[in-house]
């Protein structure tokens, strides 16, 4: 090392081998790692309680997919209304007219302003203070009945509960989104005849998607994840189903690891979906690849 | 016999306190071209905005085309126009930006194409056709699948023509054209303005270009204060200013 680092003369010496810094951190890092490793490793072989060979048994299982594909749907309904609703939310909290601004004002405060399990409740026992649902001149005749229980199943309950309050937080992203847009480009857009939805469906919209793509995304593994909280009016969900089998068995930790791997199979594909959306976004954006050559075009020129 | 294009009445406009327009009196005629000269803050580039509605007047009125701009008139009373209505007046009327404003995520040909689709509802392959067209027109027919962010400014302001264009505008308003361009692209785009001038597009252009407003417009109106001071051709007001205030600002730019 020492005769590397110690200069020989004060000459230039333009050929003089570079040592690069040294990481002795690293080194010791990965060693404590390793025995770590080693240690986990030892528990998951070497002890028998643990029951791995359950967790591939139950992988696959007929009720484990059937509660996955609850969660996947309530996942995409949920994000279907928070998305939809939310957008329409953000518009109104723009609009030029105080009612509907107040109304959308209103909505997200409330929605984001109570627990999500509460919400959930709360449609699920709305059939006990409105046992009828009808359709009607209001205060005037009727047209049409239902019992409020059959009209709202479990899984409109879950729907609501989970894509109502999605649509107050998705409001409040997509806002940031169009008001992260140039206000020139809505006067361009104006000067070119279109009118105001004209305007944000071809100019500001996709504009603000290009900002709204990863927060949504962060918020639709998000919802893949709270989507477990639909265990509280009984719909067997992913997490449920898990619950419902270790009831019965006993092997708490082999079946948790079995929803986690899935939760982590779907978590990884939304990542993925998640990228590709990101680059498609961008298009028009200048990434990264083309700035340094232009940077490096203007210093040539300079010189 | 001319007629007027734009015809502007006492044209006043405040932003709460500071009066920026004080009484505007202008007649453009079909086919002028006029330059708004004047220091900033003068009012020239909100007179401009008020001429296609993105300013609202707070007193006075503007005509353009023999159609008054954001009401309509009915009973001896100005009723204020709809959102889509005064949509469909602006039409009529092409916007250059100082800052382009091109669609940054969609390419040149796609601005330029996108008002004929959307506001007009040509087809797609009329409106493609009109576009190459008009950017071979400004001399960018290589560049119609470029995106904005790739272009020079010189290149971006000429799309940005090019797309006011496609809308068919009986009048071209420039606001600022070329004051955020390097000096060396300015000459690019002042070229194809020249071109629309001699092909006899009625346009007003606010500008600090003061060789090009001598060289290329019919008239140039100096503006301080919100008030007009002078106008007149280009050789009298240019050259041979009345007022003191004239002499004073062209001393600066000349």
């Amino acid at each position: 090392m020492s005769s590397g680092t110690t200069p020989t003369a004060h000459t230039a010496h333009g050929d003089e081998p570079i040592v690069r810094l040294r990481h002795p951190g690293r080194w010791v890092a990965a060693a404590v790692l390793l025995v770590l490793a080693a240690m986990f490793v030892h528990f998951v072989v070497a002890s028998p309680e643990l029951r791995l060979d359950l967790v591939a048994g139950y992988l696959f299982e007929k009720s484990i997919i059937q509660g996955l594909l609850m969660t996947l749907k309530l996942t995409v309904v949920s994000m279907l209304v928070g998305v939809a609703l939310g957008t329409v939310l953000a518009v109104m909290r723009l609009s030029e007219n105080p009612l509907i601004r107040g109304v959308a004002g209103g909505y997200v405060w409330l929605f984001r302003g109570t627990p999500i399990l509460v919400q959930l409740l709360f449609w699920f026992f709305l059939g006990s203070v409105l046992p009828q649902i009808s359709l009607g001149v209001p205060f005037g005749p009727e047209f049409a009945s239902w019992p409020t229980n059959i009209l709202i199943t479990q899984f409109t309950t879950a729907i609501l509960g989970l894509g109502l309050n999605e649509a107050a937080y998705m409001a409040e992203i997509v806002r940031a989104g169009i008001g992260s847009v140039d206000r020139g480009q809505t006067e361009a857009a104006e000067a070119l005849g279109m009118n105001p939805v004209t305007t944000y469906r071809r100019v500001v919209l996709p504009q603000a998607a290009r900002l709204i793509v990863p927060p949504t995304a962060n918020q639709t593994i998000s919802m893949l994840k709270l989507t477990s909280l639909v265990l509280v009016i009984g719909l067997p969900e992913l997490t449920t189903t898990v619950q419902l089998i270790y009831g019965r068995n006993f092997q708490q930790i082999p079946l948790l690891i079995v929803a986690s791997v899935w939760y982590l199979v779907l978590t990884t594909i939304l990542t993925l979906v998640q990228h590709r959306l990101e680059k498609r976004m961008s298009r028009g954006v200048l990434t990264r690849s083309t700035q340094p050559r232009r940077k490096l075009a203007v210093s040539a020129e300079g010189r | 016999m001319t007629t007027a294009m734009v015809e502007a009445v006492g044209v006043r406009k405040a932003y709460g306190a500071n009066d920026v327009l004080k009484s505007i009196d202008m007649t453009v005629n079909n086919g002028e071209v006029v330059s708004l000269l004047g220091p900033s803050g003068s009012g020239k580039s909100t007179f401009l905005r008020c001429i296609n509605h993105l300013e609202h007047l707070d007193g006075g009125e503007i005509s353009v085309n023999g159609r008054l701009v954001g009401y309509r008139r009915h009973n001896g009373k100005k009723y204020e126009l709809r959102a889509r209505e005064v949509a469909a007046a602006r039409r009529d009327v092409g916007m250059v930006f100082q800052r382009f404003n091109l669609f940054p995520h969609r390419t040149a040909l796609e601005n330029v194409m996108e008002a004929p689709i959307f506001v007009k509802g040509t087809s797609k392959a009329v409106a493609r056709a009109q576009a190459v067209t008009l950017l071979d027109r400004v001399g960018l027919a290589n560049h119609s699948n470029a995106y904005p962010a790739t272009l020079s400014g010189g290149q971006q302001q000429r799309v940005a023509i090019a797309r006011a264009l496609a809308m068919e505008p009986a009048l071209m308003l420039f606001d600022e054209p070329t004051s955020a361009l390097d000096p060396e692209l300015v000459g690019e785009v002042l070229d194809v303005m020249k071109g629309l001038a001699e092909d006899g597009m009625t346009m007003i252009v606010v500008t600090h270009e003061i060789g090009f407003a001598r060289e290329v417009c019919d008239r140039v109106v100096f503006m301080d204060a919100g008030l007009i001071v002078e106008h007149g051709l280009p050789s009298d007001v240019l050259v041979n200013p009345q007022h003191e205030r004239t002499k004073a600002f062209l001393s600066k730019v000349l």
